[in-house]
């Protein structure tokens, strides 16, 4: 376990269980965790070994059975809905592996939607937008509904749609499984430049090329954690290569 | 014939898995198609047990009257009352030769039989705090030849000082055989109830009686000395004469200009007399029950509107859940008949149900409405159903089966196999001006507005359900201030039959109606919280709290309840406009500010239980389950 001074994310013994008696499931048990600011941290496991119940109770959209969790000097395992909600607003971003995109909102409304959610005026929420359209090279594609886009150019609305709060931490599930290869490149590059701006990231998946650009990676197998292991490929420049889709 | 078997197969397997829906849809259509047989079933209720009045009191084919004209107030007090023939007012006194005339109609050609004159003074009733205005008509101790009234309680009249009070309006002024009363100041004991048919039964006394200072008079018998001393000059007598008639009149007696007296001479009808036919005197007893029998028709109808709305939620609903399995049907060989035909047998079946399940209420529950009045002897018995009535109510349940899945059953016909067998949701509506309108509210307002932006069909069903409930509730509250406030003017402070029965029908309807319209508002709600599941789950995973999310989904609801409750206020006052056949009609404006209010108020309470469980949901697990 690396221990960081200044963590965004810290987690002690972080469990979560479904049902009672025989039909109880241990999704997670009792997990150590901490994400450091700037760090990015893969979580890889199979399917169904409870990486995304992990991810659910570090962004606050499920409640733990035991443990403690942190979010700076935040203790977020006995705040309740409201304090949960109002958290994720200001400081958690979220990037689904189906993208989760309005789809009667168009990219930049979809943008948008956390900074009015958060109380920003219009003005400054269609500029934030605009702002991170053209970081995600996206301006051209502002006025369009998901369903006009590409998995990759979706995924990377959904991305740009999880900074619009300048989180402390963005929490990505499977961002590129539902995408081909160009498409997970596309992520991948973006996530990259994220990184380089100091963004904190916490990456669930399954999918070991995603998992060696990390800065560090935690195995999980059965709802614990298994390996954890420190990386140095996961840095710009060599992803391509990295993460197998080229050379 | 296998084709038959199998869309009756899919159709009842359809059934079995949504029950309670299918329970809804049946509930809905049985609401309008029961009071429709209501409103049907009132029909000539009271014609049998007037004839049997008639028969009884030896009733008369015409009665004559001949008015005196009271002479105008000298200080304020009400005119005649409204309803009444219109006299020449420079013919106050009836001549000499007039009253000669008069009486020798009882002998003319074609009279075989007759009964008066009698005269009928008009008086003030008083019995402990209230009074009323009644007319009071003179009588023999002997039974008359033609309309002797049938005491149905007591005795009749041997005494000077003896009354018998006409049934009905005894009921309604709940007089009992015993009683004193006072008449003009002079004092009279109750000795009898009677009904009559020469008079029609109150409050309906002055179409036969005309000439009333006073709006709904009751009916009293006394001895004859004792009517001529109630007389005033400023309330002269007025008699009327009850005429047996070898040839009925024809009806109505429009075309009656005069009745041939014999000897070259003719009683013109129209100067201050007035002629009666029994059967306009059975049209007025009859009119509480055409009154109750209008306002369940109109009921019926605003309640067939609501089930349009009821049912097309209801299928609307369900179909964003069924494309998949519209979508299996397609994939292993339906056609789009085959799936439009599963849909509607089925709602059509569910109606043939619900018009059968109406048919039958209104056939047990028409008893509780079809009682004649005290006025009239026996009761109206069973209705009958008609061939017509049976008809009309079948087609009034298919229609509103056939309009309310409609809209469901084409989307489901032009619905694409791959699409539909994906159960990829439907692609809601995008309003760019409402999105961008939104952006400077608070996230309720926010939310909200885009989701009743979404789904304009769905917004336009709840707005058409609000205005539909805030008409019947204006209508009824205008019904009820139009009765308050003729009691404030000293109208009518005793029971009135006609009105009672319009209570009972509206409050009825009103009842069904609103119970109906709050269904409709939580099915609404639930089905905008289905339907809009991805995008709220969405808002909650980027920061909106479960409150935020419950009062969108209610501020959903409440924005198309404005301007149904706009439309709706209007159009109530204009029902009753439209019924009263043009007359004036007012409410209190703070009772309508409260309908307004309360509306808004209602639909938010509604709303609010349905979306409120749909936002304790956990985000997590509706993400997952939106990812399969």
């Amino acid at each position: 376990m690396i221990e960081r001074v200044g963590s965004v994310l810290r987690a002690r013994g972080l469990a979560k269980e479904y049902g009672t008696g025989a039909a109880l499931v241990q999704a997670v048990k009792g997990v150590d965790i901490d994400v450091a600011a700037g760090e990015t941290v893969a979580v890889m496991g199979p399917s169904g070994c409870g990486k995304s119940t992990l991810l659910h109770l570090l962004g606050g959209l499920e409640r733990p059975s035991a443990g403690e969790l942190h979010m700076g000097d935040t203790r977020l395992d006995g705040l309740g809905e409201h304090a949960l909600a109002r958290l994720r607003r200001t400081s958690i971003g979220f990037v689904f592996q189906a993208f989760h995109l309005v789809e009667e909102l168009t990219a930049a409304e979809n943008i948008e939607l956390p900074a009015l959610l958060a109380g920003r005026s219009p003005r400054a929420a269609r500029a934030r937008a605009q702002e991170l359209l053209e970081q995600v090279s996206l301006l051209d594609r502002a006025r369009h509904l998901p369903s006009a886009l590409s998995g990759g150019q979706r995924q990377r609305v959904a991305i740009a749609r999880a900074l619009s709060n300048e989180p402390q931490v963005v929490l990505a599930d499977e961002p590129t499984g539902n995408l081909d290869s160009a498409a997970t490149l596309e992520v991948l590059r973006l996530l990259e430049e994220l990184r380089a701006f100091g963004q904190t990231f916490v990456i669930v998946t399954h999918d070991e090329r995603v998992a060696a650009t990390a800065d560090r990676l935690v195995s999980m197998r059965d709802g614990d954690f298994v390996e954890e292991m420190r990386l140095s490929h996961g840095s710009a420049g060599r992803l391509g290569e990295l993460a197998g889709f080229e050379g | 014939m296998g084709r038959v078997f199998l869309v009756a197969r899919l159709a009842a397997a359809n059934v079995r898995r949504h029950p309670v829906e299918a329970a809804l849809v049946v509930l809905a259509i049985t609401a309008a198609t029961a009071t429709l047989a209501l409103g049907l079933a009132l029909r000539g209720v009271t014609d049998d047990p007037y004839q049997r009045t008639r028969a009884a009191t030896r009733g008369p084919d015409v009665v004559a009257g001949l008015f005196n004209l009271p002479k105008p107030p000298e200080t304020g007090g009400s005119g005649p009352g409204p309803g009444h023939e219109t006299i020449s007012s420079t013919d106050n006194l009836p001549s000499k030769q007039r009253m000669a005339d008069f009486d020798a109609m009882a002998h003319a050609a074609g009279v075989v039989a007759h009964s008066g004159p009698y005269p009928v003074a008009w008086a003030t009733l008083g019995r402990g705090t209230k009074t009323a205005g009644v007319a009071v008509e003179g009588r023999d101790q002997i039974p008359a030849a033609l309309d002797q009234p049938l005491v149905t309680r007591g005795q009749w009249i041997s005494r000077r000082d003896d009354a018998v009070v006409e049934a009905g309006y005894a009921e309604s002024l709940g007089i009992h055989v015993g009683d004193q009363i006072s008449l003009n100041g002079k004092h009279f004991l109750v000795v009898g109830l009677a009904v009559t048919a020469a008079v029609p039964d109150y409050p309906s006394v002055q179409t036969a009686i005309g000439a009333s200072p006073f709006p709904d008079p009751g009916l009293i018998w006394v001895n004859r000395a004792a009517s001529r001393n109630l007389a005033s000059p400023t309330l002269p007598l007025s008699y009327l004469l009850n005429l047996k008639l070898r040839r009925p009149l024809p009806h109505p007696l429009e075309g009656v200009q005069g009745v041939e007296l014999g000897g070259g001479r003719v009683w013109h009808v129209g100067c201050p007399c007035s002629m009666v036919s029994a059967d306009q005197i059975l049209h007025e007893d009859a009119k509480p029950i055409v009154v109750e029998q209008r306002a369940l028709t109109i009921g019926s109808w605003l309640l067939g509107l609501l089930a349009v709305a009821s049912v097309a939620v209801l299928v609307g609903g369900r179909m964003a859940e069924q494309e998949r399995r519209v979508g299996l049907l397609k994939a292993v060989g339906a056609t789009p008949a085959l799936v439009a035909a599963v849909i509607l047998v089925e709602h059509l079946a569910l109606a043939l149900g619900a018009a059968a399940a109406g048919l039958l209420i209104g056939w047990l529950a028409a008893p509780l409405l079809t009682a004649p009045g005290a006025g009239l002897l026996g009761s109206a018995g069973a209705p009958s159903i008609t061939l017509f009535s049976v008809l009309l109510i079948l087609a009034v349940a298919l229609a509103v089966a056939t309009l309310a899945t409609l809209v469901p059953t084409l989307r489901a016909v032009r619905l694409s196999t791959v699409r539909a067998l994906a159960d990829a949701a439907r692609t809601p509506r995008r309003s760019s001006r409402v999105i961008n309108l939104s952006a400077r509210l608070p996230i309720p307002f926010l939310l909200g507005l885009r989701l009743a932006a979404r789904r304009p069909r769905r917004t336009i069903l709840a707005a058409f359900n609000i205005a539909v409930t805030v008409t019947t509730v204006v209508a009824v509250i205008t019904v009820h201030s139009h009765q308050e406030l003729m009691t404030i003017a000293g109208f009518s402070a005793i029971d009135n039959p006609r009105t009672d029965r319009i209570n009972h029908s509206l409050v009825l309807v009103s009842v069904v109606l609103l119970v109906l319209a709050a269904i409709n508002a939580l099915f609404i709600t639930w089905s905008t919280a289905i339907d809009a599941r991805q995008p709220l789950t969405i808002a909650r995973a980027l920061g909106a709290t479960p409150r935020q999310i419950t009062l969108s989904l209610s501020t959903a609801q409440i924005i198309p309840a404005l301007p149904g409750a706009i439309i709706g206020i209007p159009a109530g006052i204009a029902l009753v406009t439209t019924l009263s056949h043009g007359d004036v009609v007012t409410v209190p404006a703070v009772w309508l500010v409260a309908v307004f209010l309360g509306t808004l108020l209602a639909v938010a309470a509604l709303s609010s239980i349905p979306a409120s469980l749909s936002a304790q949901k956990p985000v997590a697990e509706i993400l997952q389950a939106e990812m399969v």
